[in-house]
């Protein structure tokens, strides 16, 4: 049982125990600096503060996601507001030599760079600065009031009609409103539903859901929970991927605390409302990010996805009306809620509201995570926050949406990062994974690789998908191999038209994507490869085919 | 389960298929177990044998073919037992362009053994994923469930060559 003034004392606590703190040492703990030691780094610096008998002056604690995936493992010093990069088991000692000093050197890096300083934070407000197991933490940077609001100031309806007025869209890849979504699951019928979070993120190249699961989970099951009570569901699923180790005891700790708070679970805040959230582990495989297919895969089936409609927001989990949304957008409904759906649509562009997190990753200087509002440039994101290209080498494509998206070239470099502009341009938002190229990347051996993928991922329920994109891949890798002739380029056109055309789901609608991108502009390497057999990046192994015929 | 079978009165000695049989019981007894208990097997014995998918189709009251189909649809779960370590390489979009491709040919020449396969002494088994989320420190190799980020043909083979010296 909770009442909103225990919640307030919760996080007024929270909030006097760490200003107690002199300084406040945070050490990332997510997955990317995890690798790197990050662990052994926070030990160390534990047992440093206990050998000069600091604790009560010295705070050491884990938090998520700094962003700065590629410098790390990163430690930050709170209130001093310094960064550390890199930082080693062997630093420790000179980290609290330096406390109330100045910052070490060789250490720092600056939040002054235009990595930090361009982002604009609303998914991963808390990301960095709370500890991730800590469900008071969470509850001093306001969490679970949004719930509260929801649930004992407004109706369902005004719930709903907030997220409406915000202009919220599917952060998972397609865009769909999310307002229009829950609304269709609140005018259901019926007194069962569900509320799912798809946390199967599997394109290769996004690890933004990883990150926001394993740096802020609190606040997923928050927005997961504000969803139940606007469409009057009372049973949630979360379906995670296995491959996410972390983020499944982040969030299955999270899910233990919230319910002892009683924050989740019986009779949330004195209510008669419940809401019963479980997890549910993926287990590999890509086609289960399609809505029908998860629902089969919760169910204990295999993923094969069935034809819509009806959709799962009539006809879901065993029949009944079903809600699902991703990670990122549940972790924008309790801002939402917060602050109002008109500020959330104060934020980005056009249709587009709002910010969206990406995961900046290839030949990229700054790889990591970061959040931008809707709108934000490409050259923006490439070339300020992402510090540019590797080595200066030149830019060549920007790979979006994963095996769905495609490739852009250079002189879209200035096209605003928006659902529309992207497709228009023959790519998709996807759920935000960004891969940047430079110019030893080959475009046609991109697209192999993508359609190798969904290849591979296709469930083998319908003839396109299956037999489609095996024909698409057979005839790229003798492309590539040095073997292709003239004529595959018609024959490529025919296959993605076909595929994309007939195919059952979104694993197959959009698998020629990335061919279809890389053929409209590099047709000129295209052209290299089945003319001249010689790839101009010189990244293919070609079968020297060429000499052969002279 | 009205009429508990002869296999798991003999499973119940375990502690592992003590803690299937529980998950089992969690879900009450449903379908939906499925997927839940195969995880909980594969954690447990590091892989799923014939006779433990048997036993959870009978246990669900399933038909084999839905648990055999079920078990060989997802990637995640292996038919064979893995060997002493596990190597996997991640084949996902950013690492594969910064170079996942030359670590798998390496390791694959080194070992002798191709993807989903353990060397012949056991020692060594080569998996692939596709995207562990360690985009940021591509390219990544888990080594025994460790993910190590910004691997190089060489660094991979000293790992594996601890390995494969541990006895030595």
């Amino acid at each position: 049982m909770m009442t909103i003034e225990e919640l307030q004392d919760i996080g007024r606590l929270e909030k006097e125990k760490q200003e107690g703190f002199r300084h406040r040492i945070h050490v990332c703990v997510a997955a990317g600096c995890l690798s790197c030691q990050s662990g052994l780094v926070k030990d160390a610096l534990e047992k440093e503060v206990s050998r000069r008998g600091l604790e009560s002056w010295c705070q050491v604690k884990g938090v998520g996601c700094l962003g700065l995936c590629s410098a790390g493992p990163l430690v930050s010093i709170e209130p001093d507001g310094v960064l550390y990069k890199g930082v080693e088991v062997s630093d420790a000692s000179d980290i609290l030599e330096s406390l109330g000093g100045s910052p070490i050197s060789r250490l720092e890096c600056s939040l002054e760079q235009p990595f930090f300083r361009k982002r604009e934070k609303i998914v991963l407000e808390n990301c960095g600065k709370i500890d991730p197991e800590s469900v008071e933490d969470y509850i001093s940077e306001n969490g679970y009031e949004a719930l509260y609001t929801a649930l004992r100031l407004m109706t369902p309806n005004e719930v709903v009609d907030q997220v409406v007025r915000s202009g919220l869209r599917g952060r998972g890849g397609a865009g769909f409103p999310t307002g229009l979504k829950w609304t269709t699951v609140a005018k259901a019928g019926g007194s069962i539903k569900f509320v799912v979070c798809n946390a199967d993120e599997g394109d290769p190249g996004a690890f933004m859901d990883r990150s926001v699961l394993e740096s802020d989970p609190h606040r997923v099951l928050e927005g997961m929970a504000i969803a139940a009570v606007a469409v009057g569901a009372s049973y949630g699923f979360i379906y995670l991927r296995a491959e996410y180790p972390l983020a499944v005891k982040r969030i299955r700790t999270a899910i233990a605390r919230a319910e002892r708070l009683g924050v989740i679970g019986h009779n949330i805040f004195n209510t008669t409302f419940s809401f019963d959230v479980k997890v549910r582990l993926g287990a590999g495989a890509f086609v289960c990010g399609e809505e029908t297919a998860l629902l089969a895969s919760i169910e204990g089936r295999r993923g094969s996805p069935r034809p819509r409609p009806p959709y799962p927001a009539e006809h879901g989990l065993w029949g009944y009306p079903t809600l699902i949304n991703n990670v990122e957008t549940f972790a924008n409904i309790a801002p939402i809620i917060r602050k109002g759906g008109d500020w959330f649509a104060s934020i980005g562009v056009g249709k587009s509201k709002g910010t969206k997190v990406f995961a900046l990753a290839g030949h990229v200087k700054n790889t990591g995570l970061i959040e931008v509002p809707m709108g934000t440039s490409l050259r923006v994101i490439i070339y300020e926050i992402g510090g540019g290209i590797q080595g200066d080498r030149r830019f060549k494509a920007v790979q979006s949406g994963g095996p769905s998206g495609g490739c852009l070239p250079e002189r879209f470099l200035d096209m605003s990062m928006d659902y529309e502009s992207l497709a228009q341009a023959g790519s998709i938002m996807g759920s935000g994974g960004l891969i940047i190229m430079d110019e030893s990347s080959c475009m046609v051996d991109v697209a192999r690789f993508f359609v190798e993928f969904c290849m591979t991922e296709s469930c083998g329920k319908c003839a396109p998908c299956r037999i489609g994109t095996a024909q698409i891949y057979n005839t790229l890798k003798k492309i590539t191999e040095g073997e292709g002739k003239p004529s595959d380029l018609e024959l490529l056109d025919e296959l993605c038209d076909l595929v994309k055309n007939t195919s059952l789901c979104g694993l197959g609608q959009t698998a020629p994507n990335p061919v279809l991108s890389t053929m409209k502009y590099f047709l000129n390497e295209y052209k290299a490869h089945t003319d001249d057999h010689t790839c101009p990046s010189c990244a293919c192994r070609m079968n020297n085919h060429a000499e052969e015929q002279k | 389960m009205a009429n508990p079978s002869p296999v798991k009165s003999e499973k119940s000695e375990d502690r592992r298929w003590r803690l299937v049989n529980r998950t089992m019981r969690m879900h009450g007894g449903r379908p939906d177990a499925l997927i839940e208990t195969l995880h909980v097997i594969q954690e447990s014995f590091g892989y799923l044998d014939l006779d433990a998918l048997k036993y959870v189709a009978q246990s669900l009251r399933l038909p084999l073919s839905r648990v055999y189909g079920v078990a060989t649809f997802y990637h995640f779960f292996s038919l064979k037992p893995p060997g002493e370590h596990t190597c996997v390489v991640c084949t996902g979009t950013a690492c594969y362009i910064a170079g996942s491709s030359a670590i798998l040919k390496q390791v694959r020449e080194d070992l002798g053994i191709s993807e989903n396969q353990t060397t012949p002494d056991n020692k060594v088994s080569l998996l692939t994923a596709r995207c562990m989320g360690s985009c940021g420190l591509a390219p990544a190799v888990v080594f025994d469930g460790e993910v190590k980020g910004k691997m190089t043909p060489a660094s991979v083979m000293a790992q594996l060559g601890r390995w494969r010296h541990d006895d030595d």
